[in-house]
């Protein structure tokens, strides 16, 4: 990768170094379920300090390429570096919040303990769980509004509260970019709002938000970048000049109509 | 003579049985609970079927090197290496082809026992087959345990236990949620195998004591019991363990008590015992506790819903609903409402009301997820907040219960 993008021109160096910089970079990601790619080649820069939101259609890859991102699941082919270096050693500035429907809500566990595991990996296999951790624990809690809710059984939690416990087990690793897998899918609007407000209040600290997205309408409101996908890359960069109707129709084809696309780019302009 | 037992007055062997069952119990409580968590609790029935080849290998081979074929730690070894090779089947087996886990154990375990089986039985047409000493290791066989014996079963208990409880924090966070495990860089198969291989080593360690077909009993039946009375991981982990070892213990006592009774058999029985006892005992999760929960319940919502109807002068037509107002003095056998039927009722709507408002106020969203129709207003909110409520609905103030 890198001599194929210095023996280019110069303008071509100083993206490399800016590359050097950013949170994610993926190269040529390729994922496939079988003999089916599920995610074909995909590039992607994601830039220091934004919110961007992955969005395609129904099986365009958009959950896989997040997974694949950060060896979820193994990738067919690619590299992906974050903060220029290699993903293993960078594991602790990353915080990923996994779909809530991929957990058994049944399993013996509270609210609190949910949260303490975004602790793990620095306590190691040894480390006491002290005031320290339960405080910073409780105060993640605070910070998604499910304070009150600490000492619960995580099965007795509605779809959103589940959402936003996941959330505060992210924001407990206190990691720089934040991985998010649909966020908003299932939830209530008391729910959006406060993710909303966290993932807006992690930008507003210089932190990096990545988020697979399925509502149109609510993308140019919520995030300032965009990625297109539809197993092959579409587009990425800036909402308002991205998040184009030309842009729409080739990730969703004819899976949306052509006045709904116009009513979400006018919005977006 | 069972209280001899208990209390270890019954002579050498059975204290050695005892206190070795008492460890393998914990131990195996404590691993199990791991591979429930993970779902995973038929492997170690697979695991431990697979041992049987390599008992069988393992004492040709040390009666062939001229030793005693009946070597425990031999045998040990064997086993642990034919159900490795058993595991390993399973998992080839789950990941290159598309057959579920569940139909791979099942070819494994019944393949692997059946050569297990076959060669259990050349081993008695040998020439030096005294095989006495193997079949016992089916079921257990405590009768004529040795001082080595105990110490390699203590032993290889107490590591696997601390390897156990070393390992918790990655075995919980796999169990919960292994695709944020993933992205935290937990490696996922290999804490996989590493479960896998602690299961298989409570096993093997249990060999002597309960034999390879019923320790599956000994991980499994105690994490299910211990789930009946907690809701926290980590309790789930030392109740089965504490479940583990007291039916070790006490089925190793009994056993010892009579001189009929197989010790493995009966701490599996043992162990089942308290199994039912929670089944139907526990508080909250027990069957009992779930049935009068629901009597209760049901007993709630039909007084709330005569209450209701009252309150907006509809006819009730339930027998059920009529009987519970009638006993509560609520209305009269016919259904008219009594006058303390008719102020409860005033209150009852009066608190739906009070319950819209808090649905509304994003302040209260904790104490709104706690509405069922049921719950008491004044259990969860406070005179002065209830005072606000009372504001913004307006009408007449201070309704008493």
């Amino acid at each position: 990768m890198t001599h194929l993008e210095l023996a280019t021109d110069h303008g071509a160096v100083v993206q490399l170094q800016a590359l050097d910089a950013c949170p994610l970079a993926i190269r040529g990601l390729t994922v496939s379920y079988g003999e089916k790619p599920a995610v074909f080649s995909i590039d992607a820069t994601v830039e220091q300090g934004s919110m961007t939101a992955i969005i395609g259609p129904n099986g365009a890859g958009k959950s896989t390429m997040l997974k694949a991102a950060l060896g979820v699941i193994k990738p067919l082919a690619g590299t992906v570096t974050v903060y220029g270096k290699p993903l293993d050693t960078q594991r602790h500035r990353i915080a990923y919040v996994p779909q809530r429907a991929s957990i058994d809500w049944d399993f013996p566990t509270r609210v609190i303990d949910v949260v303490l595991m975004g602790l793990y990996r620095d306590l190691g296999l040894l480390g006491r769980i002290g005031r320290k951790e339960r405080d910073l624990a409780a105060d993640c809690l605070d910070r998604v509004g499910m304070h009150d809710f600490a000492d619960r059984q995580i099965g007795q939690l509605s779809g959103g509260q589940q959402q936003r416990v996941f959330l505060a087990r992210a924001l407990a690793q206190q990691a720089d970019l934040y991985l998010l897998d649909e966020p908003f899918a299932g939830v209530d609007a008391a729910t959006e709002k406060a993710i909303i407000d966290v993932l807006k209040t992690l930008k507003a600290q210089g932190k990096t938000v990545v988020a697979v997205h399925h509502d149109l309408s609510t993308v140019t409101e919520y995030f300032d970048r965009v990625f297109l996908i539809n197993v092959r890359k579409v587009a990425e960069g800036p909402v308002e000049n991205t998040f184009t109707s030309e842009n729409l129709q080739q990730a969703y084809g004819g899976r949306l109509a052509t006045t709904q696309i116009d009513d979400l780019s006018l919005t977006a302009i | 003579m069972l209280l001899d037992a208990l209390t270890l007055q019954l002579g050498y062997n059975a204290t050695l049985v005892a206190i070795g069952a008492a460890l393998l119990g914990i131990s195996a409580g404590v691993t199990g609970t791991f591979l429930f968590l993970r779902k995973r609790a038929l492997v170690s029935d697979a695991i431990s079927h697979a041992t049987l080849p390599g008992v069988g290998l393992a004492f040709i081979v040390m009666v062939w090197l001229g030793g005693d074929g009946r070597n425990l730690a031999g045998l040990m070894l064997g086993s642990a290496v034919s159900a490795w090779l058993g595991l390993l089947c399973v998992q080839s087996i789950t990941r290159r082809t598309r057959l579920a886990e569940d139909a791979a154990i099942g070819a494994v375990l019944s393949s692997f026992f059946g050569l297990g089986v076959v060669l259990l039985t050349v081993i008695q047409t040998m020439s030096s087959g005294r095989q006495a000493g193997l079949d016992g290791l089916l079921l257990g066989s405590t009768a004529g345990m040795l001082w080595q014996d105990a110490a390699i079963i203590a032993t290889g208990g107490a590591v696997t236990l601390a390897l156990v409880l070393l390992l918790r924090r990655p075995m919980t966070l796999v169990a919960f949620d292994p695709e944020y495990a993933r992205a935290a860089g937990v490696n996922t198969d290999r804490v996989d195998m590493l479960t896998m291989a602690l299961a298989l080593a409570v096993t093997v360690v249990g060999l002597k004591i309960v034999g390879l077909i019923l320790i599956v009993a000994l991980l499994i039946i105690p994490p299910v019991t211990a789930r009946f009375w907690t809701d926290r991981s980590e309790r789930v982990v030392a109740i089965s363990g504490a479940l583990g070892g007291i039916s070790g213990f006490v089925g190793a006592a009994i056993s010892a008590s009579a001189p009929a009774l197989p010790t493995g058999p009966i701490i599996v029985l043992t162990c089942f015992a308290l199994f039912v006892f929670s089944l139907f005992l526990a508080p909250d999760r027990g069957v009992l506790a779930a049935y009068l929960r629901h009597r209760s319940f049901q007993k709630k919502v039909h007084l709330r819903q005569g209450l209701l109807a009252i309150a907006e002068h509809q006819p009730i037509y339930e027998p059920l609903t009529i009987r519970l107002l009638a006993r509560e003095g609520l209305a009269r056998r016919d259904g008219v409402p009594t006058a303390a039927g008719t102020a409860r009722a005033a209150k009852a709507l009066r608190d739906e009301r009070r319950w819209q408002v808090v649905h509304t106020q994003p302040t209260y969203e904790a104490i709104s997820s706690l509405y069922d129709g049921l719950r008491e207003i004044e259990s969860v909110l406070t005179a002065d907040q209830l005072a606000d409520i009372d504001e913004v609905i307006g009408g007449p103030k201070g309704v008493t219960p």
